[in-house]
């Protein structure tokens, strides 16, 4: 199976072990992986705050850059969430539909492309704090919501639940927006950072040593907020976990 | 008109730090009340579906309906006055009471008369207004408008409404016991009741099939308005009209478990046809609501049945207070709402939001609010809404997120990584990144750097 890694621009930039990692881990199921060296980034910081006319041709040289590729992977929820639900600045040529409809986030690939059954390399001996962005929780159905009080499932949970040693502490709010938003995060600094510092004291209070999340985003914010407040938490992107890492 | 800062607002809400947490933790908890209520309710999300497909279908036959509605009305011997705007309506109350000599209104909450700013139009020809719900009269006498569109000074500690009542009521400044405050509020307002020449409520809904007014409340306080004066006089939005008693069931179900997570308010009253002796007018207000639904992508934020769900589990919201939206309507419900109004205004509205859709699934009729901010974002660019700086940043990205040759000459040396990506996001208040967080380490290498250097081979 080929598929193309899309390492969104501030995952290249600033973390790029999780780039890494979901290289290695997909690499572990004897998937041929390809980084097309010309990506630069998705259009979603653009498109988020409207501007279509700016993110057009962002979104053209997205899809330029994957569009030969039966599956297209990246460890981003939100950047996946555009590129399926609001990628259409552009022309919806038939390689932008197959674009938008063949790009996945890595723990849904792993949980519904590959059914992946066990991390058998994977260990860590944590108490960890799940945190689901709201892309991956309400765009992409990674779990369920507690607004719809719908019988409960959880996709990273499944695939953390194979880790060996791994232990789990739920906040009060397990649902509650971090507060990163993108540009939010800048535009609407005290109520991001006030959202930022809650929610890693929740997750905190709830025992956590480790916030874990698919979404690189928010843990980069989330860190942010936790070395200010001076909070004891680690924060490590679920495909680490899942590639191996113990810390 | 100025835009509205919401985040500068919000940082002095947020510097408030009792009022903030205490507001935080009421309206989350009512978020949790709904939840747990609704779990009472196995056909909830049947409800919601139910719900929304009535509103929908109600809107899209909206002129039938309201003829429907007012001829009903008319024959139950009503008085029904139709109103285009907020100045319209303004004058049409002011007439009716001119007409009869009226000196004294007291009404019940009505987020439409706030919309219309009536209280102070009618304060302008001598009347005297007197706002009866509790929250409601604790912002009249405070000169502040509603934070809530349920829970109108949610915003303020009991130690607040204390100081207000002391100033204008003449209260025990010391003493902010709830039970005493609202007694000393009770106190107050009963001769006005007694007093009053005129009553008026808002309306929850209005049915066509029977031309009743439908008013839920929690305090009665609706209820002696109406029903004390001989002369009730209803304020409602066209929007509000539903077509048959029997679909007022399934909105009757969802709107206080919605709201206050309460199985029903305490009172659902149905106005049909004046006291004998008395008088009752009805107007129906557009103020905007027409335009509003031929707007392709907005139009279904008419279904809106203001339970104030969307407000209660907004994270921002939670955080930033009512006010801080510089509009009658705040919250989720009201970044969508408020720039039909005043799109220069509001422009800075939608993004008082994260996105994050917690809005959209606890909202009663499936208003799919979030999904509109995010439209609405792209209305405010195409209308050259967006302030300089955040506009000049995004053209900067799209050339260099459009050419991956100078995206890798900016991200190559890591240091400048870190120079460049808050910037391309960026170009707002100094530092806004690093006021309240650490900034993210700056790491030897890109994933770029390293794939170059571990994986790239000829295929």
């Amino acid at each position: 199976m080929k598929v193309a890694l899309f390492v969104p621009c501030f995952v290249d930039a600033f973390f790029p072990e999780v780039g890494i990692a979901t290289l290695e881990l997909l690499e572990r199921f004897g998937i041929d992986v390809e980084y097309p060296l010309t990506q630069t980034c998705c259009g979603q910081p653009l498109a988020n705050s409207g501007c279509q006319v700016e993110a057009a041709p962002v979104e053209a040289l997205f899809v330029k850059n994957f569009a030969d590729y039966p599956y297209i992977v990246t460890p981003s929820g939100s950047c996946t969430h555009h590129v399926r639900h609001y990628l259409d600045a552009i022309p919806q040529t038939d390689a932008v539909r197959h674009v938008r409809t063949h790009t996945f986030e890595l723990v849904e690939f792993l949980h519904d492309i590959l059914e992946v059954e066990a991390f058998p390399w994977a260990e860590f001996p944590h108490k960890v704090g799940l945190h689901n962005s709201c892309g991956t929780l309400r765009g992409l159905r990674h779990a369920s919501m507690s607004e719809l009080g719908e019988p409960f499932f959880s996709k990273p949970l499944a695939l953390l639940g194979k880790v060996k040693g791994i232990e789990f502490v739920t906040p009060q709010r397990p649902d509650e927006c971090c507060g990163f938003g993108g540009t939010f995060s800048l535009f609407e600094e005290p109520v991001s950072a006030k959202m930022g510092h809650d929610k890693v004291s929740d997750h905190k209070a709830a025992g956590a040593d480790y916030i874990v999340s698919a979404d690189s985003s928010c843990l980069m914010h989330q860190k942010g907020c936790a070395e200010r407040l001076g909070l004891d938490l680690k924060f490590v992107h679920i495909a680490q976990i899942l590639n191996g890492a113990r810390a | 008109m100025k835009r509205i800062d919401h985040a500068e607002a919000a940082s002095h809400f947020i510097a408030a730090k009792d009022n903030e947490a205490f507001h935080d933790k009421r309206l989350w908890d009512l978020r949790q009340k709904r939840d747990r209520i609704r779990d009472e309710i196995p056909e909830w999300q049947a409800l919601r579906d139910l719900a929304s497909v009535i509103k929908e279908h109600a809107l899209s036959h909206l002129a039938g309906y309201l003829e429907q509605f007012e001829t009903q009305a008319k024959l139950n011997g009503a008085q029904v006055h139709w109103a285009l705007d907020a100045a319209d309506h303004n004058h049409i109350v002011g007439e009716i009471l001119a007409a009869r000599g009226v000196k004294t209104l007291v009404k019940s909450k009505s987020m439409l008369t706030d919309e219309c700013e009536l209280r102070p139009h009618l304060e302008r020809r001598g009347i005297t207004v007197v706002e009866t719900d509790l929250g409601e009269r604790i912002q009249q006498l405070d000169d502040e408008p509603p934070s809530h569109i349920v829970v109108p000074a949610v915003h303020k500690l009991r130690g607040d409404v204390a100081e207000v009542f002391a100033d204008t009521i003449g209260t025990d400044r010391k003493n902010d016991d709830p039970h005493y405050l609202s007694e000393q509020a009770r106190l107050n307002l009963r001769p006005y009741f007694l007093d009053a020449e005129a009553g008026m409520t808002g309306a929850n809904f209005i049915v066509a099939e029977t031309g009743s007014v439908v008013v839920c409340t929690n305090e009665g306080n609706a209820d002696l308005s109406a029903n004390l004066p001989p002369l009730h006089i209803v304020s409602v939005g066209i929007e509000k009209v539903i077509p048959r008693l029997a679909d007022l069931a399934v909105f009757i179900r969802m709107l206080s478990r919605s709201a206050l997570g309460s199985p029903i308010t305490q009172y659902t009253s149905h106005f049909r046809q004046p006291r004998p002796g008395s008088e009752m007018h009805i107007i129906l207000v557009d103020n905007g609501r027409s335009e509003r639904l031929g707007l392709a992508d907005f139009w279904t934020s008419l279904k809106c049945i203001r339970c104030g769900a969307c407000m209660n589990t907004c994270p921002v919201y939670r955080r930033s207070g009512g006010l801080s939206y510089g509009a009658i309507y705040s919250g989720p419900i009201g970044i969508i709402l408020n720039p039909t109004q005043d799109l220069r205004k509001y422009s800075n509205l939608p993004y008082a939001s994260t996105l994050n859709g917690s809005c959209t699934n606890v909202c009663p009729v499936k208003i799919n609010i979030h999904e509109q901010i995010y439209k609405w974002r792209r209305v405010m660019s195409e209308h050259d809404q967006l302030p300089f700086a955040k506009k000049t940043a995004m053209k900067i990205a799209s050339r260099l997120l459009s050419d991956p040759k100078a995206y890798r000459r900016t991200i190559a040396a890591t240091d400048a990584a870190l120079e460049y990506l808050p910037r391309f996001l960026l170009y707002t208040r100094f530092n806004a990144w690093g006021k309240q967080r650490e900034n993210p380490a700056t790491p030897d290498q890109t994933f770029y750097g390293w794939y170059l250097k571990h994986r790239s081979k000829p295929k």
